[in-house]
């Protein structure tokens, strides 16, 4: 099953027993990789799998450890990313290196040896984004671009250079079906043309669809390597996770009681000049119900999660109600009062405290439901007892409660953030991109969980940029677009391309070309 | 009040305003890289001492003047090495480097204190310098007057239209993003806090060498807090920290004529409080002004970067 394919003459890139070591961890461990001109080549592994510091050497950002890279047949010492772009290779991060306060025009100047007048890289931009399919104004500051219009600035930076090899992390993760099938297109025209293409993933389906031949990296060695288009999705994913993979199940409908979060009319102004104003959301949420947000980030997640938890207030007590009380005037405690729990989107310093120990950041935010304080004092033993309980139930790898919640990688810390919540048993929780960075396994660990909290009666609110994983949890779901929540929808119903064009994505006056609609196959 | 008598409160207002014209843009530079440097006060006074010490004993007050901008950059570097390289918190530095800056100067200074020294030569420009009232305001004042103007407009030139000056940006915008794209952030932001250590020093030179003209302990007198806020106050835009020192100066010189007009009833010691309460009240608007989301702060300012290895 795992062919060694026939290798094209001479290689583009060749790397050989590429070592980086971290504390603790061999984040690459003695990898071999081999890219051919024209071709597209997949880099396929779990999350923490050692391939964006792969790539990252690659490109050098990180120093290697050990081991040796040859480009076009000669070995090449890559110290710099600008000595890796003197050679040809162009990288597109997972998250972008932009800078928001400055124009599409400096952005690219910024990310090239060579730019010339500005004048005339204006003219070029254009022209690159014209031939591409990848349309942006060069004059427009960049905090007023979409996601996807961010990353066709990285873009276009990259082949300003004409680069014999692009490398591109992850890209499709903050993208709408229709923005990832125009990516698609642009890179399939890229190796037509000879361009050779690292395409990072941990998506099968993307794999399967796009790439020539795949490397699959597992704990930070390469485990195999294929032609993807003569794989499964199992046998992929048995490679990629070493395990079969657990097809998610639809639960089950459960019984609906009576409603326990209801948001009227919630209007919040933007905070900051680049952040989004919520206008009018309007939804509810029953008991044994779990009820999705899907978009594209930056429309307003941020917000309806901070509207939500209370730490930020609504004018009107009513736009928030919570087990039938008002709230929208409420703060952060006075809610969780109430019985809310939250797991907000940022782990560390949001929602822990990273160098508190674990039962510190267990007190935080439960020490009232759980009733851990005495006359002001903390009740050291129920304390140690409640996080105990929390690693124990959560399957939280960690070598006691005493360490500080840092120290933990970000499964581990987020499968304690949703214990801590969900164990305070709230009526209504909120959770904000549950599953961002984790494993697979944790992963489904917390989706569990999720899931069982909605059996035993709590309301639980799913924020994510993840349509996959909203479709495989939620019962009803809606979408945010610039601070407007759309009309919710049952999940089981809904189709993935009505989906992405309400998370639109592609915002203010930059063309947008829609022909390249939904051939795309989800696993739903 | 006759023609005269004002060309002669106007000639005062820009001697005021140099200083802090002088200081401020240096900071500014310091900040747009995202280095927050508290330590201005200290640097202009590193800058006095020398600046003062230097010309009275080698008669020369260019080396002076270039001496003062040596150790105002010298203080700034040990700033930097703290606070770059050792990734020391910005704040807790800058402010330790006011205070050592005011014990050392007076240590360095003690020496001169009530030494006469002769002020900045005038450098009229030949024929407009004689024009009435345009003649003086504009075309006699000493080189470091002409120096600040020259520095705004070449720092605002620097910041907006040249590549390096792209670059300072950036690194102050997104330290992580300017090292994944290959830039050497550490040497970016050295370079700008050792010119705003330079700048500082030039004000202290010009207030012992200009302004006063004479050495005393603590002679800046909040002025380096007053660049702080005036850089705040300019949003970070080099033209609106020119017409901010210009105001800054104008009150400072406003309270002293009031004093001398026999201060119309207040004590002259609130009248002295002018300068500090306006940057307060100035503060306070800027901050709580609905204009408060533009400020374009750089977003990195105060942040500590250490590249990953």
């Amino acid at each position: 099953m795992v062919s060694i394919g026939i290798e094209r003459p001479g290689p583009r890139l060749q790397a050989r027993g590429l070592t980086k070591r971290f504390p603790g961890v061999v984040a690459a461990d003695k990898v071999d990789l081999s890219v051919a001109p024209g071709e597209i080549h997949a880099l396929l592994g779990e999350n923490g799998a050692g391939k964006s510091t792969l790539v990252r050497m690659i490109y050098g950002v990180l120093p290697p450890d050990g081991g040796q890279i040859h480009w076009e047949g000669r070995p090449a010492r890559i110290e710099s990313p600008r000595a890796a772009r003197r050679l040809g290779i162009g990288m597109v991060f997972q998250h972008f290196s932009l800078f928001e306060a400055m124009t599409v025009l400096e952005n690219v100047a910024l990310g090239i040896d060579n730019p010339g007048a500005m004048a005339d890289l204006a003219r070029r931009v254009s022209e690159v984004s014209a031939s591409y399919g990848l349309p942006l104004d060069p004059r427009r500051g960049v905090h007023t671009l979409s996601v996807g219009e961010r990353q066709r600035i990285e873009i276009v930076r990259s082949l300003l250079q004409n680069p014999k090899l692009l490398i591109m992390d992850e890209p499709t993760s903050v993208l709408t079906p229709q923005e990832v099938e125009r990516l698609f297109k642009t890179l399939r025209q890229l190796a037509r043309e000879g361009c050779s293409i690292l395409y990072i993933s941990h998506k099968l389906d993307e794999i399967k669809a796009l790439c020539d031949r795949a490397t699959i990296l597992r704990g930070g060695r390469v485990v195999a390597e294929c032609d993807p288009s003569e794989e499964t999705k199992g046998s992929l994913a048995r490679l990629m996770i070493g395990a079969d993979l657990k097809t998610a199940k639809r639960r089950a409908e459960t019984e609906r009681g009576p409603v326990r979060l209801t948001v009227e009319g919630l209007d919040l102004p933007a905070e900051s000049l680049h952040g989004t104003a919520l206008r009018k959301v309007s939804f509810n949420v029953r008991a044994g119900e779990i009820f999705g947000i899907a978009g594209v980030a930056g429309n307003g997640q941020k917000e309806l999660e901070l509207a939500l938890s209370g730490e930020r207030r609504a004018k009107d007590a009513g736009a928030v109600r919570i087990q039938g009380q008002e709230a929208g005037h409420l703060g952060a405690r006075a809610r969780r009062r109430l019985g809310l729990g939250c797991v907000p989107e940022g782990r560390r310093g949001h929602g822990a405290v990273p160098d508190m120990s674990l039962v510190e950041n267990m007190i935080l935010s439960g020490y009232e439901r759980m009733n851990l304080l005495s006359t002001g004092f903390i009740k050291k033993d129920a304390a140690r007892r409640f996080a105990e309980n929390v690693v124990v139930d959560f399957d939280v790898r960690a070598p006691g409660t005493a360490i500080s919640a840092g120290s933990l990688s970000g499964g581990n810390l987020q499968k304690l953030i949703v214990g801590r919540e969900i164990l305070q048993t709230p009526g209504v929780l909120i959770v904000s991109q549950p599953t961002w960075g984790v494993d697979a396994g944790a992963a489904a660990a917390i989706h569990r969980a999720l899931a069982d909290l909605a059996a035993k009666g709590a309301a639980v609110v799913i924020i994510s940029q993840d349509l996959d994983e909203l479709l495989e949890t939620t019962d009803r779901l809606a979408v945010i677009d610039r601070g407007v929540l759309s009309d919710p929808m049952v999940t089981a119903q809904a189709s993935i391309e009505d989906i992405g064009l309400m998370m639109g994505g592609v915002h203010g006056p930059a063309p947008v070309h829609d022909e390249a609609l939904g051939s795309r196959r989800y696993a739903v | 009040m006759s023609a005269e008598t004002a060309v002669l409160v106007m000639l005062t207002v820009i001697s005021a305003a140099t200083p802090l014209l002088f200081a401020a843009l240096g900071e500014l530079v310091v900040e747009k890289s995202g280095v927050l440097n508290l330590g201005v006060e200290g640097m202009m006074l590193a800058g006095a001492v020398a600046g003062f010490a230097v010309t009275v004993s080698t008669g020369s007050a260019v080396l002076g003047i270039v001496c003062a901008a040596l150790a105002g950059a010298l203080m700034a570097l040990i700033f930097g090495v703290l606070t770059l390289t050792l990734a020391a918190n910005q704040v807790a530095t800058g402010l330790a480097l006011t205070i050592f800056g005011v014990g050392l100067s007076a240590l360095l200074g003690a020496g001169f204190v009530g030494v006469p020294v002769a002020p900045l030569p005038k450098l009229a420009v030949p024929g407009l310098s004689d024009l009435a009232v345009i003649g003086p305001l504009l075309f006699a004042h000493d080189a470091l007057v002409y120096l600040s103007i020259l520095a705004t407009a070449g720092i605002g030139w620097f910041l907006a239209r040249t590549r390096a000056g792209m670059i300072l940006r950036a690194v102050g915008e997104s330290d992580e993003s300017a090292h994944s794209i290959g830039y050497n952030v550490i040497r970016v932001r050295y370079l700008a806090v050792l010119f705003g250590g330079a700048m500082s020093g030039l004000a202290g030179a010009f207030l012992s060498l200009s302004h006063t003209p004479m050495w005393a302990e603590e002679m800046t007198a909040g002025r380096g807090w007053i660049a702080l806020a005036l850089v705040v106050f300019s949003s970070w835009r080099p033209g609106r920290v020119l017409l901010g020192a210009y105001l800054f100066g104008g009150v400072t010189i406003l309270q002293l004529h009031a004093q001398g007009a026999g201060g119309l009833g207040i004590p002259a010691q609130v009248l002295s409080m002018l300068p500090y309460l306006a940057t307060i009240a100035v503060l306070t608007i800027i901050a709580a002004g609905p204009w408060r989301g533009r400020l374009d702060a750089p977003a990195c300012l105060g942040k500590l970067f250490r590249p990953p290895t």
